[in-house]
């Protein structure tokens, strides 16, 4: 009486009903293996970190509170009265910053190794959207424990989005819910961190996975053809790699949680005028910078308007890379390679200096 | 030219009327001019010394400020321009005798009606308290040194006490009551002491109110009164105190204490705090120790001994509980543990130090030490808090060891295997 094994019984079931071919190819991957391997690694770790803020973001939606009235009490009731509420909350700040540096450094090798040049284009263009997805959740985020740092930051960058030409006065009332932060703006920064962004990550996220599940990883434009032989296979290989990564990742989160766990602060009073040496988290600390270097007057335009202005075509000239590096398909040289590196210089500079203004 | 002629020949009527306005414009300013003018301030700005300082010191006087002149105090006729503004016969009263002044100046500060033109809120009893403020009534017997309106108001250049240059204003007061007050040699026929101020600038009051510039503090006036200043009434003491120190006040009012100070004439309050040295309070003053107060009157043995240290010790035992409570709260904060709810009930368990200590003036061992069981409680409260953080630091650092190693015996598990796997590969 004695039938097939439970596993081969276990994969005919699926394989008598479903086409299982394409899905197995996952499996097959394989990684090229280079001096260069190891930013292959910054894409999975993004993602893992991405999936460390859903598992975290999900526990602390249980006792979360967006209202004006309700949410620091509910923060301050996560970090002092949940059971591990503390940790939950920490590793969700420290894994937040850790996602946005790691998408950030994931973007720049892919820039740098030019792995955006043909067949490609799309797979840079979706990473973007995933980067700026990624901001604009730590940006909505911000806001939501309701302190006095959050309120205030918000404010200055939600006065920031007004400066935007043409449609400035508008989507800053859009964000803001009306002409001052409130409870408005708290419902629909928490909406839009919770719902909207998620949608769109998983929609952008699904197609940029895809696509490198059918175009495979690219190969560093430099490397001669005969060394393009040496692969790893994804599946086990890269894969176990990836996962002593992401628990390396994850102990240093749960170090920093421990011994830096995230701060409460005090209650937002939007009454309180705005305290001195307000600014925003580090990831957007070099567009703020960049909005302080400019006179109040450009000709007659105003400087904000200017640099705003000039900040948004860099983010479309960082889209459309792929489309403007015609020198791309060369092996060599890009100028585009020194355009990234002054560009990368002037980010880390900007940082830099906004880091050792006086201020907090 | 006809034409020309019979234009102005008809504009002739307003012409007329324009010249008329004109001139009668040009007459009222000039003659207002003249009248504006005044002899007094006019002659006495070029006399030397006093007489001609008065004018500069006039000009910022609130009186002048509102339209008063020389003559409403000294009569004469300011619109007369020569020697004869002076005459007795335009009601001339030159300067005005010392004993003369408060009537003078209640003649104005006295009617209401009067006054309600340049100030409704302002006061109009003054001269009426001072007829009955120990300053008056020797005034009354001829007495030319006490003080006068002008004595502590100045008389040329008087300010709203409002003012902070005004000598009656609150932080400068103390010290225009001692520019007689504390002189020894002024005051020698009046046999009354003259440290008030030295006691009081050092007391707690007189820090406050002259160090710190805390005009909540209380100044001479504050007890003594301002145009009615007299010693306080024995009974009244209480009654002063409780402007500010009402609690106490009430509690005192309503303890045994009460009824012994009347039988035996005591001044309430000023028997253990004292009057112009009053100093800060502190624990060492309650119970039967060498610095307590209640010891001066009461028997070691006798009743009020015993309440006395029993208060003390319920005093005590609270601070106790209260200063193991914040010790603990204090380093589970500074191990970085949210505490504010320890720190809440830390601030309870404070309130309630200071409440059993204004409860010490019902001289009921029973009422403070009831209120520092309830702080003692709000300590404990407190102290718990402080503990439980402590213990939950203590726990997520061994379950972050713990945590770390499980992680580190997976990433090399995961080494391992990876090596493991990459062999056979090669293989």
């Amino acid at each position: 009486m004695k039938g097939p094994p439970l596993r081969d019984r276990f994969d005919s079931f699926f394989k008598t009903r479903y086409s299982l071919e394409s899905f197995s190819k996952l499996f097959k991957k394989e990684v090229p293996l280079h001096k260069h391997t190891f930013w292959y690694y910054l894409g999975g770790t993004t993602l893992f970190l991405i999936f460390v803020q859903i598992a975290t973001g999900i526990l602390l939606l249980v006792y979360y509170r967006p209202t004006a009235e309700g949410a620091f009490e509910s923060v301050k009731f996560i970090m002092t009265k949940v059971e591990f509420g503390w940790l939950i909350r920490s590793v969700h700040v420290w894994s937040a910053n850790f996602a946005i540096f790691s998408a950030f450094v994931h973007l720049l090798s892919a820039f740098f190794l030019r792995a955006y040049r043909k067949p490609r284009e799309l797979t840079w263009v979706t990473g973007c959207f995933l980067f700026f997805i990624l901001l604009g959740f730590g940006f909505t985020g911000y806001l939501l424990p309701w302190n006095t740092l959050s309120f205030f930051a918000t404010k200055v960058g939600t006065e920031i989005t007004a400066k935007v030409p043409l449609i400035g006065g508008l989507l800053s009332k859009i964000l803001r819910g009306g002409e001052e932060i409130g409870d408005a703006t708290l419902a629909r920064f928490f909406s839009v961190h919770v719902a909207v962004l998620p949608l769109l990550l998983f929609f952008i996220l699904g197609i940029h996975l895809a696509m490198i599940q059918i175009q495979g990883m690219s190969w560093p434009p430099a490397m001669p053809e005969e060394k393009k032989n040496r692969s790893l296979r994804f599946f086990p290989n890269f894969f176990l790699r990836d996962l002593v990564v992401w628990l390396f990742i994850f102990g240093i989160a749960l170090s920093l949680s421990v011994y830096l766990p995230a701060e409460l602060g005090q209650k937002a009073d939007p009454f309180q005028p705005t305290p001195a040496g307000i600014r925003p988290e580090w990831y957007f600390l070099f567009m703020f910078q960049t909005l302080k270097l400019f006179p109040s007057y450009v000709g007659p335009l105003e400087g904000e308007v200017v640099a705003i202005a000039l900040i948004g075509l860099a983010a479309l000239g960082l889209i459309l890379v792929p489309f403007l590096d015609v020198w791309s398909k060369r092996e060599r040289f890009s100028p585009f390679l020194i355009l990234g590196i002054l560009g990368l210089l002037y980010v880390i500079s900007m940082t830099v200096v906004a880091l050792m203004a006086p201020g907090r | 030219m006809k034409t020309q002629n019979s234009k102005l020949t008809s504009h002739f009527p307003q012409l007329t009327a324009y010249l008329l306005l004109l001139t009668t414009t040009y007459l009222f300013f000039f003659c207002s001019q003249a009248s504006a003018a005044d002899s007094c301030q006019e002659c006495h700005r070029a006399l030397e010394g006093a007489r001609g300082k008065v004018v500069e010191e006039f000009s910022h006087d609130v009186h002048a400020l509102r339209g008063l002149s020389c003559a409403d105090c000294h009569g004469g006729d300011p619109k007369d321009p020569e020697m004869t503004a002076m005459d007795p016969q335009k009601g001339f009263r030159g300067p005005i005798v010392r004993s003369q002044i408060p009537q003078l100046c209640g003649s104005c500060h006295g009617d209401a009606a009067y006054m309600r033109r340049f100030n409704p809120n302002l006061p109009t009893d003054q001269y009426t308290k001072y007829l009955v403020s120990q300053h008056g009534k020797l005034l009354a017997q001829g007495d030319q040194k006490v003080a006068v309106c002008t004595s502590c108001h100045g008389a040329h250049g008087i300010r709203s006490k409002t003012d902070p240059l005004s000598p009656v204003f609150l932080t400068n007061a103390p010290k225009t009551c001692a520019k007689c007050h504390a002189n020894a040699e002024y005051m020698k026929d009046y046999k009354i002491p003259t440290n008030q101020f030295t006691e009081y600038h050092r007391s707690v009051h007189g820090q406050a109110l002259l160090e710190r510039g805390d005009r909540a503090a209380p100044a001479c006036h504050s007890c003594h009164g301002s145009h009615d200043a007299a010693r306080p009434n024995m009974s009244a003491i209480g009654n002063i105190c409780a402007q500010c120190h009402a609690l106490s006040r009430d509690l005192f009012a309503r303890s045994p204490h009460k009824s012994a100070h009347d039988r035996m004439g005591l001044p309430e309050c000023e028997v253990c705090h004292g009057n112009h040295f009053i100093q800060k309070t502190s624990d060492a003053m309650l119970g039967t120790g060498n610095e307590a107060v209640c010891m001066q009157c009461h028997e070691a043995g006798s009743k009020g001994f015993q309440i006395a240290h029993a208060m003390k010790g319920s005093i005590e035992e609270l601070k106790t509980s209260l200063s193991e409570a914040e010790s603990v709260v204090l380093k589970a904060e500074r191990i970085g543990m949210n505490v504010d709810e320890a720190k809440y009930d830390l601030g309870q368990a404070k309130n309630t130090l200071t409440q059993a200590r204004a409860y010490i003036h019902s001289f009921s061992d029973q009422e403070v030490t009831s209120i520092a069981e309830k702080g003692k409680e709000m300590a404990h409260k407190a102290h718990e808090g402080g503990h439980q953080a402590i213990e939950a630091f203590q726990f997520r650092r061994k379950g972050y060891w713990i945590s770390a190693l499980i992680i580190f015996l997976l990433i090399l598990g995961l080494v391992l295997k990876i090596r493991d796997l990459e062999k056979r590969d090669h293989r």
